[in-house]
């Protein structure tokens, strides 16, 4: 046949510095716009005459998080811990639960309803609760409250992949007269990959976010949300802001390993291919 | 023994549709079947029951003197679709060998086979490629390597060419005619295209509608092995013109336009 390997898109090539380089600066957009936003905010609270101690300038919050490094640090490694868990924790559940409802779909109907019921619950009443139950100073009830926030998208896009199999990808299975595991393992699964990890990305911020709220009703003395909200309470305004912001760069580093687990294991889709 | 053998069959859906009524055909060895007609007339639908995807309501099915069932279990079919249905998450190669690993053949056995698969479509070089990398006409042939990779007895091919383009679609029917010689398969192909059905086939079925049914049976006696120049002998055209009468008699709907066409005619 005449058509040579000229007639199709070559397999991603270059080199890792080539690469690099393109991505740098796929990125100088967002630089660029978190820049203006650094200035503009230092400059407005000196021309505008805002109070310091209420809106303390992006400099000022640098030198407090060098001075506090090491307090700050582990206090959002501990908080990061305590996000993992809870994580690892509703993330696994979801996997499991949506594996489940999507091979016996009766008893998923039987299940569905309280799935969605259970994430209309209000996290910030729910976390006092979790605090009675694991005891206050305990990371497991922080890990109850992140895992409770990560099940619920979890759980809705795996069973919306695993669902969303073509029915001839199934026909084919079942014309090589593969078995239900089979199927689940070749087809549903790898098909159901790319939801799964969509909505790992949006719970690995979820997971950092529960732990922090659940902290804010009592937590270990060396947790990130009981530093944030006791600096807050007491009016150590630039010590909270810096608190926020370590927060931000854990919940961020956690989304970018995910991404990058994301990257590994998906490497035929185009996307993530090139 | 026929590798196909249909015997009364009929297929009637939920709320009362008849797709299929008294289908009676027998498929001998080697032989190249066609099904033709019109959207709606269950050549897909008598396709799938062959291949055990549907269940018939009626009469019976034997592939290779077993039922179809049995049939499936035992991997006596490769089935191509019009989508190729390749996996995306799967090379070239471990596509064709996906029937391998699930009848537990060993690594290097699989390796093997995919190789000599390829060789057979025309792709080697492309075994590390993903499926999107493909341009359809090549997926396709993937999806044809794949169904032939555990050398069954029979191929079952639902419109493959449908979604190509016709220069395309002329190349991968000479593709086709080669791979069906040197792998001595039966084929039973579903197509709409009656230039297709004649250049490929030893045996056109025309299937009619309302209810679905095979209303005429053409052998076509073209030489083998056909070749490009096989489309512009008066002998194709022939058959093509006989076909496609065929066709048009087998419609209700057909008929009765051409009477009343012929009813206005002034005299």
């Amino acid at each position: 046949m005449s058509s040579g390997p000229t007639a199709v898109q070559p397999l991603p090539r270059g080199t890792l510095a080539g690469r690099v380089g393109r991505r740098a600066v796929d990125w100088v957009p967002a630089l660029v716009v978190l820049v203006l936003v650094l200035v503009f905010w230092q400059e407005s609270i000196a021309v505008f005459h805002i109070k310091r101690f209420l809106a303390p300038q992006p400099t000022t919050i640098a030198r407090t998080f060098w001075s506090d490094r090491h307090e700050l640090l582990s206090a959002g490694w501990f908080t990061f811990q305590e996000a993992l868990g809870g994580f690892a924790i509703g993330s696994g559940l979801a996997i499991v639960f949506a594996l489940v409802l999507a091979r016996w779909r009766r008893f998923g109907a039987a299940l569905l309803p309280y799935a969605i019921a259970g994430s209309a619950i209000p996290i910030i009443a729910f976390a006092p609760i979790m605090n009675a139950w694991f005891s206050p100073f305990s990371k497991e009830s922080k890990m109850a409250i992140a895992a409770v926030l990560c099940f619920f998208p979890v759980f809705v896009n795996t069973l919306r992949g695993l669902t969303s199999v073509r029915p001839t990808s199934i026909e084919l299975m079942h014309s090589y007269a593969a078995g239900e595991i089979e199927t689940f393992r070749r087809v549903r699964i790898p098909t159901a990959l790319p939801f799964i990890f969509t909505a790992l990305k949006v719970a690995s911020v979820l997971a950092m976010i529960g732990a922090i709220v659940g902290e804010y009703f009592g937590g270990s003395f060396n947790a990130l949300g009981v530093l944030i909200n006791s600096r807050s309470a007491t009016f150590q305004f630039k010590e909270a802001w810096a608190g926020i912001g370590v927060a931000c760069v854990f919940g961020i580093a956690f989304y970018l390993a995910v991404a990058l687990v994301e990257r590994l294991t998906l490497r035929w889709t185009p996307s993530t291919a090139q | 023994m026929s590798v196909v053998e249909i015997t009364g069959l009929g297929k009637t859906f939920g709320a009362g549709t008849t797709a299929l009524q008294g289908i009676e055909l027998a498929i001998e060895e080697r032989e190249f079947v066609s099904l033709i007609g019109p959207s709606g007339c269950g050549k897909s639908t008598l396709l799938r029951i062959i291949g055990d995807l549907i269940a018939p309501s009626a009469g019976k099915v034997l592939v290779n003197g077993k039922t179809a069932t049995q049939a499936r279990v035992d991997r006596d079919y490769g089935i191509v679709f019009q989508d190729p249905v390749l996996y995306d998450w799967r090379t070239v190669a471990r596509n064709i060998s996906l029937p391998l690993e699930l009848s537990r053949w060993n690594r290097r056995r699989r390796a093997e086979r995919v190789g000599e698969m390829l060789e057979l479509v025309e792709l080697t070089g492309f075994e590390s490629h993903y499926p999107w990398q493909l341009s359809g006409g090549m997926q396709q042939r993937v999806s044809i390597a794949r169904a032939l990779s555990f050398d069954p007895a029979l191929l079952l091919m639902d419109e493959p060419f449908g979604a190509l383009d016709e220069m395309t679609r002329e190349r991968l029917n000479l593709e086709l005619l080669r791979i069906w010689e040197a792998s001595g398969s039966t084929i039973v192909f579903v197509t709409h295209s009656i230039a297709e059905a004649v250049f490929l086939s030893t045996r056109v079925a025309v299937m009619s509608p309302r209810p679905g049914r095979i209303s005429n049976v053409i052998p076509i006696d073209l030489p083998q092995p056909r070749t490009a120049a096989t489309r512009e002998e008066p002998r194709f055209f022939e058959l093509v013109t006989q076909v496609r009468e065929a066709l048009h008699l087998g419609s209700d709907l057909d008929r009765q336009l051409a009477e009343s066409t012929r009813a206005e005619r002034p005299t």
